[in-house]
């Protein structure tokens, strides 16, 4: 990262919650306000922080442009799952935690002036989990994007399906792959851009089949937890398996990207994408 | 997994026939324990002697060619893929396969499949689209393999790729959930106009012993998982995920491999026929909406959006812990500058 900014290392004993972070890669107390400038990207060691779907948002659309769509989804408790705690308890404490209803928002928006359909997953929310709830927003999101023939971009960060929705969750796969399917067959481009972290269900659906795959610089990207692998195999681990350079070696993502620079490399991509491809748009 | 697979190799099929007795004592008795009851029709779905697709499928068609290879890296014996002929019906089968003893087991990785294993299922489904096969397949994954050398290949992409194709392939498709339906890596090949299941199988979107370690924090506690994940067929069958539900011979499908055999011919037979006199467009857009359809969800009317910036850009622990804390109220959107741009670089 050459992000070049002040170093923080203050000789402070303490470090107020409300202001400092400390960065879980380097171990650096990072001043919050200096984080949030930086796209919250750490400015020591490039460690990339897990987004709230809002702040994705508003780093990669053009400043009001966005339209939510379908904002009032919400889930439902089909097997009434109950484990330590019951699940309708979990959307309840996610929702006061995150201030969102579900894992994921969708609406249209700009990027640097060119109209998308854009779903944005938030980890804060039951681990990005997929339920129904995303499930439908993502096959939404795509029969929109379709109907109104602007390309989609998706930005996953999800532990996988929603166990607690059972094999309904299982069913999102198909339901947004299904989806997805008629968006290429009507050729309008889908950008998926994968953060950290995108594993389980929503990497072996959706995230994994961008027309162009995109990922945030390490981001732990997967089908079976690494535990699991290792666990099962009981064989080691490649260096820096699961991780987006991992990925990016073995052909499933096109670029690594930072975190500053992937609103512009959206914007070029779309450029060459997008259905109209409007002269006026090209620079 | 680790575990289910550590007991594959461990308990040979004896412990399964100890389990499927309790079983049997269990559904006599007055008032069976539901997690008990549960628990033993996994440990059913798992059976060693449960039979498998090849030995289905040479009991139910009259001719069997098996297909291999994925044209792509190598031949994955943990699905298995041919052209057969069921009652007059000539269709495309493909299914997994576990073995019957430790050796098979070995070659056939325990029934889970490699990424080459999907794109070998892909290569004939699309053979039979093109030659006008209905396609059969029957479902007994503990899940898709999670090694190394499966993520390498690209076992997500090959799963989603799959279930992708299968929701717009223009050719009747009718699956069987036989065995153990293990997530991605069963949906994978289960993507149909009508899916069965026989009914001791179960069908999950983890298995038990990965959803209990996940959220009990220990696999001891494998069959609250199951019990409450409704992974039993007659549960899917409600859930709207199975259509029917196909019964066993008396003692399980392992006790009868013959009978059950006949019985699942019967039965795809009979959704064959019907199948096969719908205009394809219909059924591609039946199918559509099948998928489309399943998931529970309430949609609120008139909810205000999210604002376009909800409120400060933080980190979302920081931002939590805030919110915890009680002070709910306090974040209003600051004002934002030119917080979409990316911070100047030195180096530009």
């Amino acid at each position: 990262m050459p992000l070049k900014f002040p170093s923080f290392r203050s000789r402070r004993e303490e470090y107020p919650e409300r202001l400092w972070t400390r960065c879980p890669s380097c171990e650096e107390q990072l001043f919050n306000k200096q984080l949030e400038k930086a796209m919250s990207v750490c400015p020591t060691c490039g460690h990339h922080f897990r987004l709230p779907a809002p702040v994705r948002l508003s780093q990669l659309l053009d400043e009001g442009t966005f339209m939510e769509r379908d904002p009032g989804l919400i889930s439902e408790d089909p097997l009434a799952f109950v484990d330590q705690k019951a699940y309708p308890d979990r959307i309840a404490a996610a929702q006061l935690a995150t201030g969102l209803r579900d894992a994921v928002i969708w609406g249209i928006g700009q990027i640097e002036g060119q109209r998308v359909a854009v779903v944005v997953m938030d980890f804060g929310f039951m681990g990005g989990s997929m339920g129904a709830v995303v499930g439908e927003k993502v096959a939404r999101a795509a029969e929109g994007a379709l109907a109104e023939r602007v390309p989609l971009v998706v930005v996953s960060a999800s532990g996988g399906a929603r166990m607690q929705e059972g094999t309904l969750a299982l069913m999102q796969l198909a339901k947004t792959m299904a989806a997805l399917e008629r968006l290429r067959a009507a050729h309008v481009p889908y950008l998926s851009v994968l953060s950290d972290p995108t594993t389980g269900g929503v990497f072996a659906s959706y995230a994994v089949m961008g027309d162009v795959n995109l990922a945030e610089p390490n981001a732990l990207i997967g089908f079976a937890g690494a535990r699991v692998g290792a666990g099962t195999i009981g064989q080691e681990l490649p260096p820096g398996f699961q991780r987006s350079e991992f990925l990016f070696r073995h052909g499933f993502i096109d670029r690594v990207v930072q975190r500053p620079d992937l609103r512009r490399e959206l914007a070029q991509l779309l450029r060459y994408l997008s259905p109209e491809a409007p002269e006026a748009a090209r620079g | 997994m680790v575990d289910r697979i550590r007991n594959l190799g461990r308990d040979g099929g004896r412990g399964d026939d100890r389990e499927g007795k309790e079983r049997d004592d269990q559904s006599t008795a007055a008032a069976p324990d539901p997690k008990a009851a549960v628990w033993a029709r996994v440990q059913l779905a798992r059976n060693l002697r449960r039979p498998r697709t090849l030995e289905l499928v040479a009991e139910m068609a009259d001719e069997f060619i098996e297909l291999h290879g994925d044209r792509l890296f190598g031949d994955d014996e943990a699905i298995v893929a041919g052209l057969a002929t069921i009652d007059g019906h000539r269709v495309a089968v493909i299914g997994q396969q576990k073995g019957a003893d430790t050796e098979e087991n070995v070659r056939r990785n325990f029934g889970m499949p490699h990424p080459e294993g999907y794109r070998k299922a892909m290569r004939v489904m699309e053979l039979a689209e093109r030659s006008g096969l209905p396609v059969v397949t029957f479902v007994d994954v503990p899940g898709a393999h999670p090694g190394p050398e499966s993520e390498e290949r690209g076992i997500a992409e090959a799963i989603a790729r799959s279930v992708g194709l299968m929701t717009r392939l223009r050719t009747p498709i009718v699956t069987v959930i036989t065995g153990e339906g293990g997530s991605g890596g069963a949906l994978a090949i289960a993507v149909g106009d009508v899916v069965l299941a026989l009914e001791n199988a179960v069908y999950s979107v983890i298995s038990p012993e990965g959803c209990a370690s996940i959220l009990w924090r220990t696999t001891d506690e494998a069959a609250s998982a199951a019990l409450a994940m409704r992974m039993t067929a007659a549960d899917q069958l409600q859930l709207g995920v199975v259509d029917e539900v196909i019964a066993e011979p008396a003692e399980g499908a392992h006790t009868d491999p013959a009978g059950t055999a006949r019985r699942l011919r019967t039965v795809i037979v009979r959704e064959l026929d019907r199948l096969v006199a719908v205009p394809i467009d219909l059924l591609v857009d039946a199918r559509y909406r099948r998928y489309r359809s399943l998931g529970a969800f309430t949609e609120l009317p008139g909810v205000t959006p999210t604002p376009p910036i909800a409120s400060r850009p933080g980190l979302a622990d920081r931002l939590r812990s805030l919110l915890e804390a009680g002070q709910r109220a306090i974040p209003a959107p600051l004002p934002v500058g030119r917080r979409d741009e990316p911070p100047a670089r030195e180096d530009s």
